[in-house]
Parts: structure tokens; C-alpha cells; sequence
């Protein structure tokens, strides 16, 4: 299980994994799931067009990615966020549609990208991985303070100079460069997938955000190589156990909670449990509040 | 003349049985769509519309599996998804598009599970694509009628809650304190909505099926501000960019690469974006023209303070 391919897909899966957890967490905090959704698919579209006129994929799905990011960003500051975004995507797929109709690739290619090949990774694609992993992980440290303070208190971070529309832009970007690393060895459906189930989950658990980030980090580590194994054994796809288990997990953490609500509610009557120190403690009320 | 009209029209457009049934559904489909999408745009659920058309891919994919008619599986599917996004979502928008997300997560893979065991089974990679894509050209005429009830039950629940529905867009406190169930309401809606999804995922794909729910609507809703006008701006631009976009997919196949035809959904994508950039240029040139009056009659000056509107449009649209 853990020789020759089977080494790569380790690799790049937990490089993914971890990219995706720290992606992903800023993702859930922003309410931006559906452009989670909406630039891995655009990418698709990229890496289709790119195979068609023989170019590399994984300059298609870079290109694109960015693209369909930054034309969100752009048209979002006027039009509906959501609608501009699905308008996005579906042009990107339509794009997309338009390259595999032109082109004799095979099926089973599209499928792969799709929903991802992560047990035939070769070496070449472990370092693009690695080297563009690398990459948004340190511009997601650099953006770090601001990006956190814009995306929690949109209004604060405002009022202490930090563009939110920046940050906006630089989020995006983010998310096409996560995407082009993910893409091409894990899918697009998959990448989503993990960006929004263990986030989401880290969220039940902590309100602090460093302890929420390495949460989500942990989580999607977890969900990946669980999946790998489970992949390995029964040879079933490894979006199938990623996609089920980010829901298992967000469930677990529900479940976690309102257990917790219900004791503290127990304990001091009022119905109102305590909460920690705080930062997030607003953002995080809108994932979990009941109604 | 006749020579133009045969180059727009190419010849045996009107004879062709498949066109003709494309043509009917598919301008059914992207009517009820439209008219859906309003609400979809102005509840800012564009992502929910989505998803469900994904969910009801897989129950597409499960259909297949089990050699059942693809429209149930989608619709079932769907309308679990629905259910399934109600349950786990809160009144906030973050948390909507939390559960949204789970659920959608949750059935891409379930997704990829079916299908991969489906083409694993009779090697029939084509019907990936043929259920993730879509093709207005093999519908059969014999499933119109279900069509027809099926459209019919979507819109009149939206027609039923009108009101409910916008005011809960609009304030759901408001629409609390006035006795609107909101969470009946909400759930209702998303049900409509998957019926809605699902027809046009099952007829015109599911890339489609996200265009012509959200593109009219988004459309329209930067033309007018009034949902009644909204909703029939929207049923007008989505029957125009189907019906062009059919006739466009029939010319193309005489153009290069020859003999292959380029697929409907990327001209109706593309006629959806453009409407779309049309209309958000309208409105914005409406919009800076209308305060640059404003301006002019407050202080008395020529209309020199352009910039101004688009930032509080930009701040009114958060």
C-alpha cells in the first residue's frame, strides 16, 4: 500500500490535504463555497482546452482558474456575488464542453479530471504540486491578519484601512492557485470536497482561529488518508469516501454542539453557553446558530 | 433573401423532429427556469440552484445504475438534497452556503461512486458525459407530458408564495413578525426549485440547467427592480438564448472543425453571459446617470461627481 505509485499518491494527497485545510478554512469563514466550487470546475474547463491544442494541462487549469477568480472578483462588485459566480462557472463548463466536443480525447480522461487520478501520480506531477502547494501556503501567510479581520468583520477591517476588495482579490487568487495544484492529481470535485467538509467541521469545535486552522489542517489529513486506504482496498474512487466523510465529520461536529449547547444550557440555565475569548465568536455563531 | 434566410436557417431546421423537440422543451424548461430564477437570484440561493442540479446528476448516475428512467433519480435526488440542505442550514447566509456545500460534497462523491461502478459495469464511458453534460438532442417525445405536470407543479408553488417568498427575501424578521413561516417557506421554495432543476438537468444538461436558472434572472434583475417585471424580463431572455442557442448549435454543423456541430450549452452559456454583461452595463449606465441628477439637483452643480453612485451601489449590493 505504500510502495512504488502508491508512494506518489500518499505524497501528493497529503500536500493536497494540507493546502486544502488552510484554504479551506478561510473558504467556510467567507461564506465562499461556491467559488470553491465554481474555479476547480473552471479549471476543468482550462485543462480541456489546454489538452486539445496540446499544450500542458497544467498551464490551462492555471490560466483559467485565475481567470474565472478574478472575473468573479471583478463582476462581484456590482451584480450578486452568488448569481456573478455561477454565471462564471457555467460559462467556464460551456467552454469546457465546447474543447471536448472538438477534441478524440477519451472519456475516461474527462472523468479523471473530474474527479481525480490520485493513484496514478507521477513524479513530475509530485514536484508541480509541491512547488505550487508551496506557493499558496506562503501567500496565505502573508495575507494572513488582514484576510482573517476582512473576512470576520468586514466593516473593522475596513475602518483600519485594509481593503476588503484586496483581500477579496487576493482570497480568489488563492483558491485558483490551490485549484491548479489539486486539480490535475486529485479532481475537481474532490478539491471541493475537501475544502469545505473539514473546515466546516474544525468550526464545531474551536472558536479560536489558529486552533480552527490546524483543526481543518488535522481533519483533512485525516479524511484524505482514511480515503486513500479505503480507496486501495475496495478500488472504489476516492472522491466517493472524501465527499461522504467531509459530511460524516460536519454531522459529527453538529452533533457535537448541540450536545455541548444542551449542557451548558443544563448548567446555567439561561440557555446561553459560554464562549471563549472571542475573535471568531461572531463568525462562527453563522454556521452553527439554530433558528 | 432566400439565400440569407437558408444560411441563418439552415435547411431541414424546421422539418428535424429532434430540433422541433428541443425547441418545445427546451423552451419550456428555460421558461419555468426564468421564472424560477428570480427568486433564486433575489434570495441570493444561486449557489443551492446549483447544487441541486449536481445532487441531481447523481441521482441521474444512480438511475443509470439500476436502468430506471433518469428524470426520477434526478428528481428524488434532488429533492433530498433539498431536504438535506434545510435541515443543516441556518437563516445566515454563511451558514446556507455551509450546508449547501456539505450536501453538495456529499453527493459529488456518492457521484463518482455511481458512475464509476456503472462504467465499470457495461464500459459505457459516454454516459458520463452524456449525464454531466447534457444533450437537448436526444430528448424523446414521448416524456413531454410528465414535462408538462412536472413544470406546472414548480411554478405554481412559486405563484402560491409569491409574497411569502419576497418578503422573506427581502427582511426575514419582517417576514417572522408578520406570521410567514419562513422555514416552510424556505423549504417549499427549495423544492420547487429542485423540481425545477432536475427537468432541465435531465433535458438540457446540468452546465444548462445553473444558465438558465440564474443567467435571465440575474439578467433581469439588473434591468428592473420590480420582481413581476423582473420575472417576465427573465422568461424572455431565457427563451431567447435557448432558442438561439438551438438554432446556433444546428448551423454549427457546417462550421470548423466540419461535421461534428458545437454543443447547445456553449452557445446558450455564452448568449447568457453576454445578455447579462449587456444588462449590467445598462444598469450601470442607468445608475450613474440617475445620480449624476441627483447630484446636479442637490447642489447645483453640472453632474461632475460620477464615481460617487458606483460606490454606493457597490456598498448597497454587499
Amino acid at each position: 500500500m505504500f510502495s512504488g505509485i502508491m508512494a506518489n499518491a500518499w505524497i501528493v494527497a497529503t500536500m493536497v490535504a494540507v493546502v486544502a485545510g488552510v484554504v479551506g478554512f478561510f473558504t467556510v469563514l467567507r461564506g465562499s463555497a461556491f467559488v470553491a466550487h465554481a474555479v476547480p470546475q473552471a479549471g476543468f474547463a482550462g485543462a480541456a482546452g489546454a489538452s486539445l491544442i496540446g499544450a500542458s494541462t497544467l498551464a490551462g487549469l492555471g490560466i483559467f482558474a485565475v481567470i474565472s477568480a478574478l472575473s468573479i472578483g471583478f463582476l462581484g462588485k456590482r451584480g450578486r456575488h452568488d448569481a456573478v459566480t455561477a454565471l462564471a462557472l457555467v460559462f467556464m463548463l460551456g467552454l469546457g464542453a465546447l474543447f471536448l466536443s472538438w477534441s478524440d480525447q477519451y472519456a475516461s480522461a474527462i472523468y479523471a479530471l473530474l474527479f481525480g487520478e490520485v493513484l496514478g501520480v507521477s513524479s513530475n506531477q509530485v514536484l508541480a504540486t509541491a512547488g505550487l502547494g508551496v506557493v499558496s501556503l506562503l501567500a496565505v501567510a502573508t495575507l494572513y491578519r488582514p484576510l482573517l479581520l476582512a473576512s470576520v468583520m468586514p466593516e473593522v477591517a475596513q475602518a483600519r484601512g485594509v481593503g476588503t476588495r484586496r483581500m477579496e482579490m487576493g482570497f480568489l487568487i488563492v483558491v485558483a492557485l490551490a485549484t491548479t495544484m489539486s486539480v490535475p492529481v486529485v479532481g475537481a470535485l474532490l478539491m471541493f470536497s475537501l475544502m469545505i467538509g473539514a473546515p466546516g467541521t474544525a468550526r464545531s469545535f474551536t472558536d479560536r482561529p489558529l486552533g480552527a486552522l490546524g483543526l481543518s489542517i488535522g481533519l483533512s489529513l485525516t479524511i484524505v488518508w482514511i480515503a486513500i486506504a479505503a480507496s486501495y482496498e475496495t478500488d472504489w474512487p476516492v472522491g466517493f469516501f472524501v465527499g461522504v466523510l467531509g459530511a460524516v465529520f460536519f454531522v459529527a461536529g453538529r452533533g457535537w454542539v448541540a450536545w455541548q449547547r444542551s449542557g451548558a444550557a443544563r448548567q446555567d440555565g439561561d440557555g446561553h453557553p459560554a464562549t471563549g475569548p472571542v475573535p471568531l465568536a461572531t463568525a462562527k455563531g453563522t454556521s452553527v446558530e439554530p433558528t | 433573401m432566400t439565400a440569407v434566410l437558408n444560411g441563418i436557417f439552415e435547411p431541414g431546421l424546421f422539418t428535424s423532429e429532434p430540433v422541433r423537440v428541443a425547441v418545445v422543451v427546451g423552451g419550456a424548461v428555460a421558461l419555468v427556469s426564468a421564472v424560477v430564477g428570480v427568486f433564486t437570484v433575489i434570495r441570493g440561493q444561486s449557489f443551492a440552484g446549483h447544487s441541486l442540479g449536481d445532487l441531481g446528476t447523481t441521482g441521474g448516475s444512480a438511475a443509470f445504475l439500476v436502468g430506471a428512467n433518469p428524470l426520477w433519480g434526478f428528481i428524488t435526488f434532488a429533492i433530498i438534497g433539498a431536504g438535506a440542505m434545510e435541515l443543516f442550514g441556518s437563516r445566515r447566509p454563511r451558514g446556507r452556503d455551509m450546508a449547501t456545500g456539505i450536501v453538495l460534497g456529499a453527493g459529488l462523491g456518492i457521484a463518482a461512486l455511481f458512475l464509476y461502478l456503472g462504467t465499470t459495469q457495461d464500459n459505457t464511458t459516454g454516459a458520463t458525459i452524456t449525464i454531466l453534460f447534457g444533450s437537448m438532442f436526444v430528448l424523446r417525445a414521448s416524456m413531454i407530458p410528465v414535462f408538462a405536470v412536472l413544470s406546472v407543479l414548480a411554478l405554481a408553488i412559486v405563484a402560491l408564495l409569491y409574497r411569502p417568498l419576497l418578503l422573506s427575501a427581502v427582511s426575514q424578521d419582517v417576514a417572522s413578525a408578520r406570521g410567514v413561516p419562513v422555514r416552510t417557506v424556505g423549504l417549499l421554495y427549495l423544492l420547487a426549485m429542485a423540481v425545477a432543476v432536475s427537468l432541465s438537468c435531465v433535458t438540457i444538461g446540468a452546465i444548462l440547467s445553473t444558465a438558465v436558472l440564474i443567467g435571465p434572472a440575474a439578467a433581469a434583475l439588473r434591468l428592473t427592480k420590480r420582481p413581476g417585471l423582473a420575472i417576465a424580463w427573465a422568461a424572455v431572455i431565457g427563451l431567447g438564448v435557448t432558442w438561439i442557442g438551438i438554432l446556433l448549435a444546428y448551423d454549427s454543423y457546417y462550421w470548423p472543425p466540419t461535421g461534428r456541430g458545437w454543443p447547445v450549452s456553449f452557445f446558450v452559456v455564452a448568449l447568457v453571459l453576454v445578455v447579462y454583461l449587456l444588462s449590467d452595463f445598462a444598469s450601470h449606465r442607468q445608475a450613474r446617470r440617475a445620480g449624476a441628477q441627483a447630484m446636479a439637483a442637490r447642489k447645483g452643480l453640472g453632474g461632475a461627481a460620477g464615481g460617487q453612485p458606483e460606490g454606493i451601489r457597490a456598498r448597497g449590493a454587499r
